[in-house]
This record gives C-alpha cells, sequence and structure tokens, in this order.
C-alpha cells in the first residue's frame, strides 16, 4: 500500500515535470493569466462602489478561487475521460496495483497544476493591481483552504469524469460551470443578484472558494461589501468539507465500477467510435 | 465429419500442469449468446494460438482470462486462480500486450518503462527477478536507440514494439497476446517472432496469442484452438489438425523442364517410386502436407455448413 503510493506520486511528479515543459500545456496556464489581464485592463479605473479600493485587486482572489475549483472539477474530469478513451486507464488496470497507482498520480499531478495555476496568475496579477494585502492570516489562510479546496473539488471531479464516456460530453459540463461562474460573485458581485440565484451559488463550492480568496487576500474592510457583511470562515470551511465528503462518498463507488468496465474491446470501441467522427 | 465431439477437450494436460484450465465456459450478452461451451487448457511454457473468424468470439475469450470481464458462467482457472477475483498478486503474474493507440504519449521510452516496472518490484521471487531491467528489455525489443524519445514520436512498429516491452516488464509467467503483429512489415514480425521464441525457451512463459495470419500461428505455436460460433471446433498442433482434414500430401517436382502435382495418402512409397523411375531427372522435389490455411478454412467452413 505505502509502495503504490509511493510509485503514485513519482508518477505525479514525472506527469507534472511533463506538462510543465509541453507548450501547448503551458500555454493552457497562461491563458487565465491572459483574460486576467484583459479584465484588469477594462477594470483600470474602477473601485469598488461607495470606496476607493480598486476593484481589480478586489476581483483577483475570486479568480484565484475560479482557478481552484476549474482545477479540481474540470481537469481531473477531462484527464479521467481521454486517459480512458487513449487506453492509459487500461494499462494502469493491466498492472498490480496500477489503478490505485494510477489515481495517487492523478491526484498529485492535477494538485499540483491547479497550484501552478493558480501562481501563474498571483504572481503577474499581484504585480499588476494595488491594494492585495499578505500577512501570516494570508497564509494561515491559504494552508487550509488550499487543501480543503482541492479535496472538495477533486473527488467531485472524478466522479464527473467517470460517468461520462466521452470528451464530446464536456460541453454538458462545462456550460453549468460557466454559469456558475456568472453566478458566484466572480467576475460580478453576487450582493446585486436576485435572491434565489444567491441561493444556488451559494450551495457549490466556487463561491465559497472565492469568497474564501477573497478573506485571503484583502483587508477585513472589504467583507462589509459580501453577502451578511462577513467573510463568514466557518460556513465557508463546513461547505467545502460537506462538498469533500459528498465527493469522498461518491467517487470510489464510481471510479470502480469505470475500472470493472475497461477492456481492450471497450478501448477499440471508444476509438473506432472516435475515428469514425474525425473522418466525416 | 463432425470434429467438436471428442477433440473439443483436446489433448489431456495434467492439472497440475494447466496455467489455463477453462471448462464449458459460456458467455451471453443480452439474449446474444457469445460463448457457448468453450473447454480447454494450457500447459506451462505452451505456446497456444486462438484462431477463428471475426465474432466467433476469441476476444471475449481472451479478456475473460485477462481478467477484464466478467464471464456469465463455466469454470475458469489461469494460474490456478479465477481471473475475475485475481488480486494484485495474480495481476503480477501475467502479462497483457495491448493495442496502444496515443497513450502515455508525453513519456520518454525508458522513462515509461522504469516507472511501470517499479509496480512489480514488490512481486519479485528468486524464481523471477521482477521487473525485467529497462536497459535489458529495451535490448531485447530492439528499442535501445529509442530510449529517451517521447513515445508519441514513436512509429508504429516501434510501439508496438513498446506495447510488448510494457506486456514482459513483469516477467509474466502468462503472457497474453491479442494480434500482436498487425501492421508490422516483414521484418519486424521475423524479430518479433524470435522475440516469442526466447520468451518461451528462456523464461518458460506461457503464451496465448491470437492472430489471423495462420503462417504466423503454424510458426509459433505449439497448439493451435479454432474458435467457430462460440465454441472450440478443433484443438491441436498445426500437424495434428491437417491430418484431421485430409490424410493426403501434395508432392511437386520438376523433370525435363516440367512441373508435377500429385497427391497422395502415402507419400514416401510414392517418392521412392518416383525415384527408382526418374533418378536424377527429378528435381525440386516437395512434400508438402495441408497448409494451416486450408486446414483452418475447411475446418471453418465444415463447422459453419453443420450448423
Amino acid at each position: 500500500m505505502f509502495e503504490t503510493v509511493r510509485i503514485g506520486a513519482a508518477r505525479g511528479r514525472i506527469e507534472l515535470r511533463q506538462t510543465l515543459t509541453t507548450p501547448l500545456d503551458l500555454w493552457g496556464y497562461l491563458f487565465p493569466t491572459l483574460i486576467l489581464l484583459v479584465v484588469l485592463f477594462f477594470m483600470r479605473d474602477a473601485t469598488i462602489p461607495g470606496t476607493d479600493f480598486s476593484l481589480g485587486a478586489s476581483t483577483l482572489p475570486g479568480m484565484l478561487g475560479m482557478n481552484l475549483a476549474f482545477g479540481g472539477l474540470i481537469t481531473i474530469a477531462q484527464l479521467l475521460v481521454v486517459e480512458r478513451e487513449d487506453g492509459t486507464l487500461l494499462r494502469a488496470k493491466a498492472t498490480p496495483n496500477g489503478m490505485s497507482g494510477y489515481l495517487v498520480g492523478k491526484v498529485i499531478a492535477v494538485g499540483g497544476m491547479t497550484l501552478v495555476s493558480v501562481l501563474a496568475v498571483l504572481i503577474p496579477g499581484a504585480l499588476l493591481v494595488d491594494g492585495l494585502e499578505t500577512g501570516p492570516g494570508t497564509w494561515l489562510t491559504l494552508l487550509w483552504l488550499l487543501p480543503l479546496a482541492l479535496l472538495a473539488t477533486m473527488p467531485i471531479g472524478a466522479a464527473l469524469g467517470s460517468i461520462f464516456e466521452s470528451p464530446r460530453a464536456f460541453p454538458v459540463i462545462m456550460l453549468p460551470l460557466f454559469g456558475l461562474i456568472a453566478i458566484s460573485g466572480i467576475f460580478y458581485p453576487i450582493t446585486a443578484m436576485p435572491g434565489w440565484i444567491q441561493g444556488v451559488a451559494q450551495v457549490f463550492p466556487l463561491y465559497w472558494l472565492g469568497l474564501g480568496m477573497r478573506s485571503a487576500f484583502l483587508p477585513d474592510a472589504l467583507a462589509a461589501v459580501e453577502l451578511t457583511g462577513s467573510w463568514r470562515t466557518l460556513e465557508t470551511f463546513g461547505v467545502l468539507v460537506a462538498w469533500a465528503v459528498a465527493g469522498l462518498a461518491l467517487a470510489p463507488a464510481l471510479l470502480r465500477r469505470m475500472a470493472r468496465r475497461e477492456s481492450g474491446s471497450a478501448v477499440a470501441a471508444r476509438r473506432e467510435r472516435m475515428m469514425s467522427t474525425v473522418g466525416r | 465429419m463432425t470434429l467438436t465431439g471428442a477433440l473439443a477437450t483436446g489433448p489431456e494436460v495434467p492439472a497440475g500442469e494447466r496455467v489455463i484450465d477453462i471448462h464449458d465456459l459460456r458467455m451471453r450478452y443480452g439474449t446474444k449468446d457469445v460463448l457457448t461451451g468453450v473447454t480447454f487448457a494450457a500447459r506451462r511454457g505452451e505456446v497456444l494460438a486462438l484462431l477463428g473468424p471475426n465474432g466467433a468470439g476469441k476476444t471475449t475469450t481472451i479478456e475473460i482470462l485477462e481478467g477484464f470481464r466478467m464471464r456469465s458462467s463455466g469454470d475458469v482457472r489461469v494460474l490456478g486462480v479465477d481471473p475475475a477475483s485475481g488480486g494484485e498478486r495474480w495481476r503480477s503474474r501475467v502479462g497483457v500486450v495491448l493495442q496502444s493507440w496515443r497513450d502515455h504519449g508525453k513519456w520518454r521510452v525508458a522513462e515509461l518503462l522504469e516507472h511501470l516496472g517499479r509496480y512489480y518490484r514488490p512481486y519479485s521471487t528468486p524464481e523471477a527477478d521482477r521487473p525485467w531491467p529497462v536497459g535489458d528489455l529495451l535490448e531485447v525489443v530492439g528499442l535501445t536507440a529509442q530510449a529517451g524519445v517521447r513515445v508519441s514520436r514513436l512509429s508504429g512498429g516501434q510501439r508496438r514494439r513498446l506495447d510488448v516491452a510494457i506486456g514482459i516488464v513483469g516477467r509474466p509467467e502468462l503472457l497474453f497476446l491479442d494480434e500482436p503483429t498487425v501492421g508490422f512489415d516483414p521484418a519486424a514480425r521475423r524479430e518479433f517472432h524470435d522475440l516469442v521464441h526466447r520468451l518461451t525457451d528462456v523464461d518458460d512463459t506461457t503464451i496465448l496469442l491470437t492472430t489471423h495470419d495462420l503462417d504466423e500461428a503454424e510458426k509459433l505455436a505449439d497448439r493451435i484452438v479454432i474458435l467457430s460460433g462460440g465454441r472450440i471446433i478443433a484443438d491441436g498442433s498445426a500437424d495434428e489438425l491437417s491430418r484431421l482434414v485430409s490424410r493426403e500430401s501434395e508432392i511437386r517436382w520438376t523433370r525435363d523442364g516440367q512441373r508435377f502435382v500429385h497427391s497422395a495418402e502415402q507419400a514416401t512409397p510414392f517418392v521412392r517410386e518416383l525415384l527408382v523411375q526418374y533418378g536424377d531427372d527429378v528435381t525440386e522435389l516437395e512434400v508438402r502436407r495441408t497448409s494451416l490455411e486450408d486446414t483452418y478454412m475447411r475446418l471453418v467452413r465444415d463447422f459453419e455448413g453443420s450448423t
């Protein structure tokens, strides 16, 4: 068991190194930075209404929260679907303890990728905007928020990835997520939304990840513009733990079902289907 | 002629030597019966070729043996264990050569083999030192020059050899090869055949392979099992199968610049007679038993005609 975790960790490190040396993947990390730059450009003179605090600085932490959610939910779901189609999972299944090693590796690689994507926005962002506050409180918050963010999203992402058969189903996952981004107070204050939309947004982890990141990087006075006028740290912790528990309860059974169904002919059938759509 | 009766069980393999032991294996998808009672056994160190037309149930059979698919009924033992509940130790003793497509494209060849080999290290035994050292393995499959190349940059033949390397990195006692040489050029095919011989000679590996290439089956396999319509219709060595179909041999020779062909049940007296009569005038003399291809076509056709 310990040996499998070690091999899986090695796998995660190798995959992380590979993605960081592949130009196309690097573009994937830098693209959100580009979006941020565009957003900041349009916000360059704006302030939070009623204050003289830069709107850009208050948006940046929300974007970090969004990157966490993307990494945990979408990246792992996509990788599972793609690597099931291309036969990576079947190879893992043909290897002793391969499936466990594969999953450990995926958690580490995706955790690392997510962290990189957060840093890719945070570092240039911190240089561009004024007003981010970092102190011991920031690091303390990140210390529990980052692991909890991954724990709350990755099992759900893995569960999603094990349900969908083909990469062509991605829009089905992506569209609701984009909707969620719109209503979760990342780019546009949630307080301006109708009450029922606020309710919907608060069910999902995305809003809480953004809020948690804002609580880490913004001055405490800015909590006044949030719902209920506070950072609601306890609620953030509670909701994320609830998602983590739900995900961890759901994912193992779904992943086992997915693994059980893998076989050479299943991979061949997917390849055939894919080839025939591409050829058309 | 019915071939399915006594032959279905094949030659008797002592229970202790059975690496694969299948009895009355059945598989049904919905209302469609794919396997309707398959019975055969494989002995340690044997190369067994599973032949049959498309849709005969070859892939289903092999996937059940690999532990990738649940069966409907029947007794299946692979290395003494039911593959449906194989466990990781059992998995470490079985090698599967998969048809790769584009998985692990970013990995370098040696890096991938090194990584996959690590999973086998806890299962190393005094008899089988696992995993196979990467350097030796690369040499065996002829990929030494590609050790540092990304998998996505390999040619089709090189990729296939990497598939084989991955299949044997754990020094399996039993190796499954599903159509191993599809897309190989003749030279690569020859090299692959040498590799298979090396595996069985040196490591006493048992190999179950499926192929559509009957020459390949004849060259590699100690025994041939023909699956048609969800059951075994013949089981034996290439020679035994050909004797089953026809007792006659084909004799070809050249005399006075003219080519002759004659079929005879007893080739030896015929050839003696021929040489007594014409002596050194007879050149390019060949005696051939029915080819495996003819045998196979005949067996499958007879079987399909009888159902």
